[in-house]
């Protein structure tokens, strides 16, 4: 693999992450002053946060507020889109990920994402989850296949396809595949884990299980999480960031925000009077 | 459009005021039943604590309703605080019942010749109760918490009283009965007061979002 | 407020809805005037030409005897024919599947240089076939195939004269712009979300056409295929300068032979012939041939799309 930039990430050693608001630990996520125009729309407006080391952070906010915007600023997935101007800086570990000399795909391979709408591929199960290690280089055989049970392990989905591995992937239910995703994700082993409203279209069951899920993984993984879902950020989430047409309002602990937030318009948002 | 949740939440808040309301009314009944061995009035208690009864289970029950639609924020302590003040106006009823009993034993026997202080803590513990739930209403904190250490002054009060009828009781053994009847009278004046002190810790979180229960221990 | 309450008449058909009848009936007679016209097309030339049909017809190569039904045959024809539509087949979508991708997945949407080739691709779409047989003149024969034996030090012109390849690669450029579309028309019908996940797991933009795009959109390219060899199978008048020949005495070996065809012969028999009406039973017996050649021609691309398709849905 190249040399890039973007080395594997520097822990400050022993510091656990201890999920409350600590100013003293140092942000591993930290986004200073971000501006980001569609063409002429301003959509999201000197967003300046930091986000802990394996923490689920949680983005919240009505329609339209950015959240997913941000999201997806953290791998660059805007740069897709024709039109887009990022002003300011953000920063994994130390590292500004719009600095020029980034190498995206490297990056990519860095900060996994899982989607609202679960897109495995038409491919076999076994080819889903090996498909991140395959680009990497890694050959079939015994190291690919243990890569791959684990990580559907990790996923809680081994159990229910490994007499299948083999059988397209659009063979399973809602929440199969997208804990499939998830399991195609971590196969890359990255640091951190963005997901956009990851059980929007899932029953509540399968919700259930995308959370416990989450809350295992952030053992190992940093995770940012957009949500709708209020009781559901309150449920999984450690911190929290609240957003209202571009701008970061708050962001404090999930348990601030949901029992006692400082903003007059947090409160409205979060006791369901707006938005 | 009021939201069909806020419509409920309200009706949460109204009734709780009005427990309030009959809580304070009750216990104004007792002292005076106490104080003036009216047994009219010492009557009238006990239905007033079934009443209160009964709102303590309406009141619960709205709010478990309203739980299970998770509300969140100033919602979310609005009705917790809701179902402790319930419990806690509950048991001042419970209190005035009792006070109102011994007031109705002690007015069937002539006045003991003793001068305790028990108008005045009638008076100061009544006073406390009102200011509690006048904070409520009013959703002020800083009048709570304003409060909160008038409780030490009726336990003093509460203390004298109690050895001085203790000394009493000792040294005139044929009035035993009545001096146990005022003890346990003066008691729940103090268990009324407490509750009072209660009332003001939970209207302070309700308002401030802060907990200031058993900070001096 | 009460509703009325639900009665019979709800649920029954109050009156007759002339609307729904009227477009109704003319759809299903759309169809039945579409498939007559073709069972007519078809029934008139199998009944003149089934006659002439034979197992010597097909495997003979003629000489000169065109006009005679009773010694003739058309096997250099339907190898000519085949050959053709093969070649241009190798041509083409290559080609035109790279235009679509670029087209699709790489060119910024609005830039004046994506609009152009757009326009060109259109455009291409409209010329007639005749003039494509002068560009293939033009620019295979004369430019390149001329150019070549210079450049080979060919003594005799080999390459600078009508052949096969010349008339393939003219095809393949008049039906360029249907497996353009065709391509992109399948590409565009794969959501974003899979390129998205893709990408979000590392891949490049090259990795994930070649890994997840392409294979999905394999059954709409070979679609266009299908449409450019059914175009081309029949078509005459882009071979008739670039290839075809009145007559040839063996069977086509090289690139770089001329070749003959069943759709220009048809035009040989029906104009050439001494007495059209002898001829006419085999006139119409290689259209037919045509016919089923084209038919078996697609029925193959039809056959393996059918299975590649079968394995996107459900692997094992």
């Amino acid at each position: 693999m190249s040399d890039t930039v973007l080395q594997k990430i520097e822990m400050p050693s022993g510091e656990p992450a201890s999920g409350k608001a600590t100013p003293a630990a140092t942000p591993f996520i930290e986004v200073e002053k971000l501006n980001l125009h569609y063409g002429a729309a301003h959509a999201l407006k000197d967003i300046s946060l930091g986000m802990k080391e394996r923490v689920v952070t949680a983005f919240i906010g009505p329609s339209g507020c950015g959240k997913s915007t941000l999201l997806r600023c953290l791998n660059r997935m805007n740069d897709l889109i024709d039109g887009v101007r990022i002003g300011g800086s953000m920063r994994i570990g130390g590292h500004d990920i719009y600095a020029k000399d980034v190498d995206v795909i490297e990056l990519r391979k860095r900060v996994g994402m899982v989607f609202q709408k679960s897109n495995p591929f038409p491919k076999s199960i076994y080819d889903n989850v090996a498909y991140g290690l395959r680009i990497q280089g890694m050959k079939s055989g015994g190291e690919l296949d243990a890569a791959v049970e684990q990580s559907l392990q990790s996923a809680a989905l081994w159990d229910e396809v490994k007499d299948r591995l083999h059988t397209s992937a659009l063979g399973l239910s809602g929440g199969q595949q997208q804990r499939l995703c998830i399991a195609r994700a971590i196969a890359v082993k990255p640091e951190i884990i963005l997901m956009d409203e990851p059980a929007s279209a899932l029953d509540p069951i399968a919700t259930s299980r995308i959370e416990d899920l989450i809350l295992e993984l952030k053992k190992d993984f940093t995770i940012v999480i957009v949500t709708h879902n209020m009781q559901q950020a309150a449920r999984i989430s450690d911190d929290t960031a609240f957003f209202y047409l571009g701008e970061l309002i708050e962001f404090a602990s999930t348990k601030k925000i949901f029992t006692n937030p400082t903003n007059k318009r947090t409160e409205d948002y979060v006791t369901g009077r707006f938005g | 459009m009021e939201h069909h949740f806020d419509q409920e939440l309200k009706a949460l808040k109204d009734r709780l005021l009005t427990m309030a309301s009959h809580a304070e009314t009750a216990v104004n009944r007792a002292v005076d039943a106490l104080v003036n061995r009216n047994l009219e009035l010492a009557l009238q208690v006990r239905v007033d604590d079934e009443v209160l009864d009964q709102f303590e289970i309406e009141i619960d029950e709205l709010a478990i309703n309203l739980l299970s639609k998770a509300p969140l924020a100033s919602d979310l302590r609005l009705v917790t605080m809701a179902m402790k003040l319930s419990q806690n106006l509950e048991r001042v009823g419970d209190e005035a019942a009792k006070i109102a009993k011994r007031a109705r034993d002690l007015s069937k026997e002539p006045p003991l010749k003793l001068n305790l202080e028990i108008p005045r803590m009638s008076s100061l513990a009544l006073g406390l109760l009102k200011s509690s739930l006048d904070a409520f209403v009013n959703r002020d904190s800083v009048a709570a918490r304003a409060l909160i250490p008038r409780d030490k002054e009726i336990n003093a009060m509460h203390k004298q009283i109690q050895s001085q009828l203790i000394a009493h009781m000792k040294e005139s053994p044929d009035n035993i009965a009545r001096s146990l009847n005022l003890l346990v009278a003066v008691k729940s004046l103090e268990r009324i007061a407490d509750h009072a002190k209660n009332i003001a810790e939970e209207v302070v979180f309700l308002y401030d979002a802060e907990d200031i229960r058993h900070a001096e221990k | 407020m009460n509703s009325p309450a639900l009665s019979s008449r709800h649920f029954r058909a109050t009156k007759f809805d002339f609307g729904s009848f009227f477009f109704t009936g003319l759809t299903g007679l759309a169809t039945l005037c579409i498939l007559g016209i073709l069972a007519v097309i078809l029934f008139n030339i199998v009944a003149a030409g089934l006659p002439a049909i034979s197992w010597r017809f097909i495997s003979t190569i003629p000489k000169k005897d065109f006009f005679e039904p009773a010694t003739t045959g058309v096997l250099p024809m339907i190898l000519g024919t085949s050959i053709r539509v093969i070649v241009m087949t190798l041509f083409v979508i290559p080609i035109g599947v790279i235009t679509a991708i670029y087209l699709t997945e790489y060119a910024p949407n609005l830039s004046p240089v994506t609009r152009v080739i757009r326009a060109a691709v259109n455009n291409l779409a409209g010329v007639p076939s005749i003039v494509f047989g002068l560009f293939g003149v033009g620019f295979f024969i004369n430019f390149i195939g001329q150019g070549m034996d210079r450049a080979l030090g060919h003594e005799s012109v080999v390459w600078g004269q009508p052949a096969l390849l010349w008339a393939s690669l003219t095809l393949a450029v008049m039906t360029l712009p249907v497996v353009i579309v065709a391509t992109e028309e399948s590409l565009k019908a794969i959501p974003m979300g899979l390129r998205e996940g893709s990408l979000a797991l590392g891949a490049t933009k090259l990795q994930t056409i070649l890994r997840v795009v392409l294979p999905q959109a394999l059954p709409g390219i070979m679609t266009g295929g299908i449409l450019a060899i059914s175009r081309a199978a029949g078509e005459v008048a882009p071979i008739l300068l670039t290839g075809v020949a009145y007559y040839m005495a063996d069977l086509p070996t090289k690139l770089s032979d001329q070749f003959m065809d069943l759709g220009y012969h048809v035009f040989v028999l029906s104009t050439q012939s001494p007495d059209i009406e002898k001829t006419r039973p085999i006139t119409f017996a290689t259209v037919l041939v045509l016919l089923v050649l084209t038919f078996a021609l697609n029925f193959v691309a039809i056959i393996i799309r059918a299975r590649v398709r079968k394995k996107l849905r459900a692997l094992g």
